[in-house]
């Protein structure tokens, strides 16, 4: 008790700003929105309320749901191929590439373009798929077709391409580290017993990876679950994803508290999956010592 | 009693004339380089059906590289590797009817004791009906003592659990050989001792072969028909224990199976089977070992408890002077100065001898005595 008086000034000074930070910043901001949610909006004007109006709004309202169940599919679909991309990827790196150095380099070569901004890696396939994109000079100067087409971009197909490519890393950075964590002795045991390649894949190294799945598919799927750019610059018509919805209720339908309450219902839905996802985690976590 | 996995095929486990019989592993003009590396130089090896073989040297000597060899996880630069009289040089491990005990056991652990010993059975290409994994896994798992464990995963049991894991897991699929990489190596001194005696009692009840890796002179003299001592990628020796200690061919190996007080001297005189050396400081011994070494420099091995304080005539009298002097509990260890020897000799005695431990306090001067006969000849310098 000593101790902590003495140093209790210190310790208020080391941790007063961070958390000044985290209570203005984060939980202030959480309270008002949720709070917002249930309030009424009698145009142009929001009262202070306590309903349900917004939420059935949502739930009743074909244009609100399906926007919502098209994000949950893009984002499955996202996760899916990230994961069809990612894992071979992680598993070349560790099992194929035998010098340490080159498999660092081209592990950094997979997360650098992380360290690049957001909005030019999403503008870039803007730009590749485009009817004056690359895609399509290059399918006319090969003769394949005669004309530009306009099919690749402003489409779902699109949006799937782009987030795949922005997410990928997410992907690879926990299969890389839990693949390069499991013991090659484990490999030899099992190739000593008898088993061929493949089948060691599917008994030792798959098994051993899954945490390593889960994370990876965990990230991509709310990061892809909450993207908003993508639809906006390659997404068509159709693309609309949840976080466009939401912009619009504070921007152009100026709706803050169906916006709130739509928001707030996103953030619920992230929270249960990160804590399946820390269930499901813990359920598998192995010892590997 | 547990029951016996695989039929006693060796009963005749001749120690004598073993060799006559085809090799089941044959290691012929092996060698191994890493990049500019050359871990293993021309190794010749026969090892015959049945034999417990174990593979002595320190870290380094090329030991575990041969074992690795033998397992296949490591393809040989030059030269071929048979088992059971086939060229398996450029087989993958999992083609070889070679298993392995591995240092650290490697476990899988994601799956129960079980499931990692039926392991080598469950998967198509060598599957066994089901029935018959489960007896085979409970028959293993009661040859290592381990009833009752089927269900625990291999974070749940302790190291000389999972050492037994391992070696059921290996014995399982009834291999030719069996490969062990310093298989006690992970455990306390106690649960070597009783593995030590584990592991004679499964070579012999399964009566195949085993080959061991081990750096622990002791355990390779307890357990071996056979050891193979290794030094910088060569073999240096191959003999049984008794033929290690007695007659090592080389200062290294008489170094390294037991201790010896290894000592420069002259060669000044040969006749019949008996050669005459003189110390440093001009003080002669006599060795009829029959050795024959060409005259000039030499060097000659003692043991420590070849070191006698009885006089008998016709032995070697050395007078010394106790240096220091360690109770070992059952003996007495001495270390012993000699005027112009450069380094101490170690003796050591038998708790007996050395009930008057006044007599060998340090600063006495004793006179030990040596049988010619234990007097090991080597032909040139001390390494």
């Amino acid at each position: 008790m000593m101790l902590t008086r003495r140093t209790f000034p210190g310790f208020a000074a080391l941790f007063s700003f961070p958390l000044a930070w985290a209570v203005l910043l984060l939980i202030v901001p959480y309270g008002i929105m949720i709070s917002v949610g249930f309030w009424t909006r009698q145009f142009p004007l929001f009262y202070p309320d306590f309903q349900f109006g917004n939420y059935a709004q949502i739930f009743s309202d074909p244009q609100y749901t399906t926007v919502i169940l098209r994000t949950l599919k893009i984002a499955l679909i996202v996760t899916v191929c990230a994961l069809m991309l990612g894992y071979p990827l992680a598993y070349f790196l560790v099992f194929t590439v035998r010098s340490a150095a080159l498999r660092n380099g081209l592990y950094m070569l997979v997360i650098v373009p992380l360290w690049v901004s957001y909005l030019l890696r999403t503008y870039t396939w803007k730009i590749i798929l485009g009817t004056d994109g690359a895609l399509n000079s290059l399918l006319v100067s090969t003769g394949i077709v005669d004309a530009p087409l306009d099919i690749f971009l402003y489409n779902q197909t699109a949006m799937v391409i782009t987030l795949v490519y922005i997410f990928v890393p997410f992907m690879v950075m926990p299969l890389f580290t839990v693949l390069d964590n499991i013991p090659k002795r484990l490999i030899e045991a099992s190739e000593d017993l008898g088993v061929g390649p493949f089948m060691t894949f599917w008994k030792v190294i798959f098994p051993l990876s899954l945490g390593g799945v889960i994370a990876g598919a965990t990230m991509t799927f709310c990061l892809s679950f909450g993207d908003f750019v993508a639809p906006v610059l390659v997404g068509g018509p159709d693309g609309t994803m949840v976080a466009n919805l939401l912009q619009t209720q504070f921007g152009a339908a100026l709706n803050w508290p169906l916006g709130s309450a739509l928001a707030t219902l996103v953030l619920v839905l992230v929270l249960v999956l990160l804590q399946i996802s820390t269930r499901l985690d813990r359920a598998g976590h192995i010892d590997l010592t | 009693m547990p029951r016996v996995l695989a039929p006693l095929k060796n009963k005749r486990k001749a120690r004598g004339e073993r060799m006559t019989s085809k090799p089941i592993v044959a290691l012929a003009d092996v060698t191994k380089t890493y990049g500019i590396f050359t871990a293993l130089h021309a190794i010749d090896l026969n090892i015959a059906e049945g034999e417990f073989v174990t593979l002595l040297g320190p870290s380094g000597c090329g030991k575990t590289t041969t074992l690795r060899l033998i397992g296949g996880f490591e393809q040989a630069s030059t030269g071929r590797v048979a088992i059971d009289g086939k060229d398996v040089t450029n087989s993958p491990p999992f083609h070889r009817p070679v298993n392995t005990v591995f240092q650290d056991y490697a476990l899988f652990p994601h799956m129960s004791v079980a499931d990692n010993i039926g392991y080598g059975l469950s998967v198509k290409s060598n599957s066994v009906p089901k029935s018959e994994r489960t007896s085979r896994v409970s028959d293993a798992l009661s040859m290592v003592g381990l009833e009752g464990m089927a269900h625990r995963r291999p974070g749940q049991l302790s190291g000389g659990q999972r050492q037994r894991v391992a070696m059921a897991r290996a014995i399982v699929r009834r291999p030719r050989v069996l490969l062990l990489d310093e298989p006690l190596s992970a455990l306390d001194v106690k649960l070597r001792e009783g593995m030590q005696v584990e592991l004679k009692r499964l070579h012999r009840e399964l009566g195949i072969t085993f080959v061991m890796v081990t750096h622990d002179q002791t355990e390779a003299l307890a357990l071996s028909d056979r050891i193979v001592v290794m030094n910088q990628g060569r073999i240096a020796q191959i003999g049984s224990p008794t033929d290690l200690y007695d007659n090592p061919a080389s200062p290294y190996v008489a170094d390294f199976i037991g201790a010896t007080n290894l000592i420069d001297v002259e060669t000044t005189d040969q006749d019949n089977g008996a050669t005459t050396f003189r110390l440093g400081n001009g003080l002669h011994i006599r060795s009829n070992r029959g050795r024959s070494v060409k005259t000039g420099k030499a060097a000659i091995g003692i043991r420590p408890e070849r070191l006698q304080t009885a006089p008998v005539e016709g032995f070697n009298a050395l007078d010394c002077t106790v240096l220091e002097s360690l109770f070992h509990g059952d003996r007495l260890r001495l270390e012993l100065g000699i005027d112009g020897i450069g380094k101490p000799l170690f003796a050591e005695l038998a708790r007996l001898a050395a009930s008057s431990a006044q007599d060998f306090a340090p600063g006495r001067q004793v006179t030990f005595y040596v049988d010619p006969a234990d007097v090991l000849v080597f032909a040139g310098d001390v390494p």
